[in-house]
């Protein structure tokens, strides 16, 4: 179909600052305008009753191919994601082997191209083997299409790469995406360190892991003028430090993960391994410190931090189990059950943390409806309940805590490049 | 059922679960029951000497994914003297080496129709985790550093033997708090009761956190231990410990082991407790575990009674 138009929704593009019920048409993959007189042949949604957003864009995924196809493929990874309203994401390189070489860049990206699904975008190594000793081959990586830098879900350990990484990635004006944690200190750690750890008697992971490399994460970003991002902060003191560092004009941008934002480490005390993920699930006031960050713009982007692990690598003990948790087609509407209804964000303010925001860190001309941008749109229904069942999440894991829990807003459809994929 | 145990008399109506999986979430008068329940045991066995076949017919399992001697002979020899049947099944000669999770494991014995799985394992919660797995039931005979129900009702059967009630006691668990189950099951279950806890020992293995929980935190054993009526004394966990949390063994016995000069300093009635096995002269020294004010002996006699009292309570549920 060469023409689309979107009628009747509530268009919401806060890259235009736009909030206002139009009909959106679509043309040759591009975005042609709104309200405009449409005649001849055209394939009609309506949206009556739904949000039109840009679709929504995920910095950094794990798709786990090649080498953990158990977890996750290119192609359900990124099923997944069109379910979940995303029409980009950034695939993070901890597959096996790692995403080191222009090797492994093409081969995501003729994966995910022959998925077609959404747009997937490569997140090469820092490092090679994403060992943290040497630098991965940056240069190439971007010839072959990567646009951005990490180890993730691994932290950056070694100081002097990091601070190398940070000068080599200049010349490309790539950001150095770290998950910030010092290694020492979250060693065997089970769950965040607290009271509900020191009851269930698992090893914790102190907040002051991740707040010690964040603050050297930042001090080296600052020293270098590198790009820094944060990979899904989940402490007070993190959040505070990116809040003072953007204030000095240093260049970072951080994220949370969706499960940061709406479960604390409480859930735990069923012993259930869903809810073991890294970061850890914090405490409530960690958890109060982060909504106030994503409030006020210190975090830029809620992420899924969608991880899938096979479900029986998930059926162990508990402090045997892999971190992790299913959640690209839940995050929408965790976001607007947690997030919107209780007056947290509005829609325009979470859709910039959702879209815009993320397009602008990984570089992409996304997260825009503008007349002439991609035709990448989410069409969402934010009164519509649905119930999660595993069997239908198109995510290979079974990982997901909230199967059988009702959700409010569902992703009805959701067009990729002008084509509507779901 | 022979006439012995039908004077026994059926389990009390009060108890309703299935499992024992900790004492945290055990009302005051649910853990009454077990400790009078295990009161009779003793008695109704001439001090778990002699057998009370109320089990009969039932099978219990010791599914001990860990390392334990004394646990485990406890709970065999419970079954047996309520005469049930009992089968071992030590993680070492089994499939777990062979890659099965410990879910398949348990339900693989479950469906040899066994009636309680009595289970020990390194990682936190495995019992809990079982028991959402499982028609039979679980008791818990420690999982890692979280608890230790049977553990933490003998002691409280053995202060409440040699001081009728726990309110108003003041009792201290020393040693090694975070990496001890037996800790915790105390904590809970002598607060429940109305006793007063202290925790102490080096500021590495002792959190400030637990205060949020109405314990209080002690770091020197000299300070507390004139009001101490009870000193139950852990040991040092050298096997769960990653990094060494304080300097040198020599310096932990400098700073708590009880010891001649601090029974010196103590209330001529303290009871002695530890849930063993014991380093001698590193938590305690010889003349103190041996000594008048210990009770350590009773504690093990006492396991056996709050084991029969355990399995036949969890066992008499949906009869």
């Amino acid at each position: 179909m060469e023409r689309l138009l979107i009628q009747n929704g509530r268009v919401i593009d806060p890259s235009q600052g736009l909030d206002r019920v139009a009909d959106v048409l679509v043309e040759k993959g591009k975005i042609a305008g709104f309200d405009l007189k449409v005649s001849g042949d055209c394939q009609i949604i309506d949206a009556s009753d739904c949000i039109v957003s840009p679709g929504l864009i995920d910095p950094h995924v794990e798709l786990r191919e090649p080498g953990c196809e158990e977890d996750e493929t290119i192609e359900t990874g990124t099923a997944a994601a069109l379910a979940g309203g995303f029409t980009s994401i950034g695939c993070l390189p901890n597959s096996e082997p790692p995403i080191d070489t222009q090797a492994g860049v093409e081969f995501v990206r003729q994966k995910a191209a022959r998925a077609r699904n959404v747009n997937v975008y490569v997140v090469g190594c820092v490092s090679k083997n994403r060992e943290g000793k040497e630098l991965a081959e940056m240069g190439s990586l971007v010839e072959a299409g990567a646009v951005a830098f990490s180890d993730a879900p691994r932290p950056i350990h070694n100081t002097d790469l990091l601070r190398r990484a940070f000068e080599y990635s200049l010349m490309f004006k790539r950001p150095i995406f770290d998950r910030p944690e010092v290694l020492e200190l979250t060693h065997g750690g089970v769950m965040h360190e607290g009271r509900t750890s020191l009851v269930l008697g698992l090893p914790g992971i102190p907040a002051a892991a991740e707040e010690l490399a964040a603050s050297r994460d930042l001090r080296l970003a600052e020293a270098t003028g590198g790009r820094l991002h944060l990979v899904n902060i989940s402490t007070t003191g993190a959040v505070e430090l990116v809040r003072r560092a953007k204030a000095r004009g240093v260049k970072v941008t951080a994220s949370v993960g969706i499960a940061n934002l709406v479960f604390t480490d409480e859930r735990l005390r069923t012993f259930d391994s869903h809810y073991k993920v890294n970061p850890p699930l914090r405490s409530s006031d960690h958890v109060e410190s982060l909504l106030a960050g994503l409030a006020d713009g210190t975090i830029d982007v809620i992420a899924s931090g969608h991880a899938p692990r096979a479900v029986e690598k998930k059926m162990r003990e508990l402090d045997q189990a892999p971190f992790g948790m299913n959640l690209l087609e839940m995050t929408l509407a965790l976001v607007n059950m947690h997030l919107v209804v209780p007056g947290l964000l509005d829609w325009p303010a979470a859709i910039a943390r959702l879209s815009c925001n993320p397009a602008r860190l990984l570089g992409i001309p996304k997260g825009t409806l503008r007349p002439g941008a991609d035709a990448d749109i989410a069409i969402i229904n934010p009164q519509a309940r649905w119930t999660v069942a595993s069997r239908q999440l198109k995510s290979k894991s079974d990982n997901a805590p909230l199967c059988g829990v009702e959700l409010l807003g569902r992703v009805e459809h959701v067009v990729v490049g002008g084509v509507l994929r779901f | 059922m022979n006439a012995v145990a039908a004077d026994f008399g059926p389990a009390p109506s009060l108890w309703k679960r299935r499992h024992l999986l900790d004492l945290e979430s055990l009302s005051a008068p649910e853990l009454l029951c077990v400790l009078d329940t295990a009161a009779r045991f003793k008695q109704a066995t001439n001090g778990c000497r002699s057998k009370l076949p109320v089990l009969t017919g039932k099978t219990t399992c010791n599914l001990f994914f860990e390392n334990s001697t004394r646990t485990r002979t406890s709970f065999s020899l419970a079954a047996r003297r309520l005469g049930a049947d009992t089968v071992e099944f030590a993680a070492s000669s089994s499939s777990l080496s062979k890659g099965e999770t410990f879910i398949d494991t348990a339900k693989n014995i479950q469906a040899m129709n066994v009636d309680a799985l009595v289970i020990r394992h390194v990682s936190p919660g495995t019992p809990h985790i079982l028991s959402n797995n499982l028609q039979c039931s679980v008791i818990n005979a420690g999982d890692g550093a979280h608890e230790h129900p049977t553990q933490g009702l003998l002691d409280i059967m053995t202060i409440r033997e040699h001081r009728g009630s726990l309110e108003g006691l003041t009792v201290a668990l020393v040693g090694d708090i975070a990496h001890s189950r037996t800790a915790r099951s105390n904590i809970w279950g002598l607060k429940r009761l109305g006793a007063h806890v202290i925790v102490c020992g080096p500021a590495t293995l002792v959190s400030r956190a637990w205060e949020s929980f109405g314990v209080e935190v002690a770091y020197s054993l000299d300070e507390i231990l004139p009001r101490c009526d009870v000193l139950n004394l852990l040991r040092v966990q050298f096997e769960r410990q990653t990094t060494r949390p304080f300097p040198s063994v020599r310096e932990y016995a400098l700073l708590y082991a009880m010891n001649r000069e601090r029974m010196a300093r103590a209330k001529p009635n303290i009871l002695i407790m530890a849930p063993g096995p014991i380093n001698r002269g590193v938590e305690i020294t010889p003349d103190v575990a041996d000594g008048p004010q210990s009770v350590i002996l009773d504690q093990v006699t006492n396991g056996l009674a709050v084991r029969m009292a355990v399995l036949w309570l969890v066992t008499s549920q949906g009869e």
